[in-house]
């Protein structure tokens, strides 16, 4: 569709410029849905956590108060941004872009479904994410810095100490998808995943899927990792000096990395747009009519449901407790994996290999 | 050896975690208890102690013959009375003034009153828009008392047996 767009626009226009337009556009059709996404989500997350504690939840804009994002939204728009005096103003300006900046960029390789709905199919689609969705923790450290609040500092921090330890478990949960699918470009992943749910990659990775999985967690500083805005600790953490809009772009960094965290897990564990009825004889035909976006999607929406069950369900962890878990269960459980999926490879363990 | 596997499998089963996320799976679908406070209201006992009253006789003459036991005994000291001597000479209060603000409803200036004349009626929603509103007069009293006589005689006669 864009490439059509393309050629018509540079039928009476510089080719520059139509790849620039095109380039935009495509951006905007996939930045506009996650940032929708994610304002229901806040929306999802309060319902849920809401109704599994025996409460309602918001309730009062809107028909079930599923307006409730957009007043939030006004209300941040509306609210001061209060810029302490002692800070570092343009670094405090900056850090929530650069939270949010990364958050957005790693969108560019994720597809949607199948024959390329991706705004950019490199083959290099994995190493990208884990490049870009890293640069994510310089906005928590700067925000952490350019605050210049004892609070701000710590929450700061932690976060960057957790993030660059979590990032080692991924890198190595990901090493594993990558040898069993032999290549890095997240729609060759999917394709390597074809042929009904046994042959999705979570069966044969599956420490791996959980490792993957909680490293998101503890990526995305959500419960039961989020000691970096404890706030029963440090108040509210690196973006405890934070207010109105600036605070709500950090707040879409996070939701919007926890819904690319989820996107990952269902492309590289759970078949990505892949039916989890095929090869099943008499359902397949029957939804054979559903397309493949419609069922990514079906994934990540439950990927974001565990995001709201776990943080309703658990306690947050103590700081050394975080650390422990990170380096000394979940590296060792990866390292061990990706030698039993050397072991596999070399024996061709069907269907996943061959 | 045995409880050495037990603690491996139940710690990388993650069993203690399906086991919480089965109890808060559970209450996702349980009946919510949320009162929806404007529209839904919770059902208030005949004893509720909520704004102050003062009651008449039937006959029209006011209960309260300016003994002051509720001034009294009222620990937070909010209330004010003077008496004075009324033509037919009885003892009549010529202020009685409650400081809403001081009083905490504690009800023992309801039941110090030998004759019934300060009550706490159900009414529990109420507010005051002007610096020195809050603090009620006699004649504010009575006509309170006067507007929901028929709530407040209800609730004493529900009550009546077990005082």
């Amino acid at each position: 569709m864009f490439d059509a767009l393309q050629a018509w626009l540079s039928s009476f226009l510089f080719d520059w410029l139509a790849v620039l337009i095109t380039l935009v556009l495509q951006a905007v059709a996939v930045i506009l849905p996650v940032l929708i996404t994610v304002a229901w989500l806040t929306y999802a997350e309060r319902k849920v956590i809401g109704y599994m504690q025996v409460r309602m939840g918001p309730n009062r804009v809107g028909p079930g108060g599923w307006l409730q994002p957009i007043a939030d939204a006004i209300k941040a728009m509306t609210k001061e941004v209060v810029i302490p005096a002692q800070s570092n103003k343009y670094l405090f300006i900056i850090a929530p872009i650069l939270a949010l900046a990364p958050a957005i960029a790693a969108w560019a390789v994720i597809p949607f479904d199948a024959n390329g709905v991706v705004a950019a199919d490199i083959n290099a689609g994995v190493l990208y994410v884990l490049a870009v969705a890293s640069i994510g923790v310089y906005g928590i450290v700067i925000s952490g810095w350019a605050s210049n609040s004892k609070y701000a500092f710590l929450g700061a921090l932690r976060a960057s100490a957790q993030k660059i330890s979590y990032e080692i478990a991924m890198g190595f949960a990901l090493v594993t998808v990558l040898m069993v699918a032999d290549t890095m470009n997240l729609t060759g992943i999917v394709e390597g995943q074809q042929g009904g749910i046994w042959n999705w990659y979570w069966i044969p990775l599956l420490p791996m899927f959980f490792v993957y999985f909680i490293s998101g967690l503890a990526e995305t500083n959500r419960a039961p990792f989020d000691v970096a805005e404890g706030e029963s600790e440090i108040v509210a953490g690196f973006h405890v000096e934070y207010s109105g809009m600036a605070f709500a772009v950090f707040f879409l960094a996070e939701y919007a990395m926890m819904i690319l965290i989820s996107f990952m897990t269902a492309i590289m564990f759970l078949g990505g747009w892949y039916s989890p009825f095929e090869g099943v004889p008499g359902l397949e035909s029957v939804f054979s009519w559903v397309p493949g976006f419609v069922w990514l999607f079906a994934k990540v929406a439950f990927l974001l449901f565990l995001f709201l069950w776990f943080r309703a369900t658990f306690p947050r962890y103590r700081y050394d407790q975080i650390m422990r878990l990170g380096w000394k269960v979940l590296i060792p459980v990866t390292i061990v994996w990706v030698f039993v999926v050397g072991v596999m490879e070399y024996f061709k363990v069907s269907p996943w290999f061959n | 050896m045995i409880a050495f596997i037990k603690h491996q499998v139940k710690t990388f089963g993650l069993i203690e975690l399906f086991k919480g996320l089965a109890v808060t799976g559970k209450y996702l679908f349980k009946k919510k208890i949320t009162v929806r406070y404007p529209e839904e209201k919770t059902p208030l006992s005949p004893r509720f102690r909520g704004h102050h009253a003062l009651r008449r006789y039937e006959n029209g003459e006011e209960r309260c013959i300016a003994c002051k036991l509720c001034e009294a005994v009222c620990p937070a000291n909010a209330i004010t009375i003077e008496s004075e001597e009324r033509e037919d000479g009885t003892r009549r209060t010529t202020q009685y003034d409650i400081d809403m603000f001081k009083c905490i409803y504690c009800g023992f200036c309801e039941e110090a009153c030998p004759v019934d004349a300060v009550v706490e009626t159900r009414v529990f929603e109420y507010e005051f828009h002007e610096r020195g509103a809050h603090i009620l007069t006699k004649d504010q009293l009575l006509a309170f008392g006067d507007k929901h006589e028929s709530q407040i005689a209800a609730d004493r006669a529900a009550d009546a047996k077990y005082r």
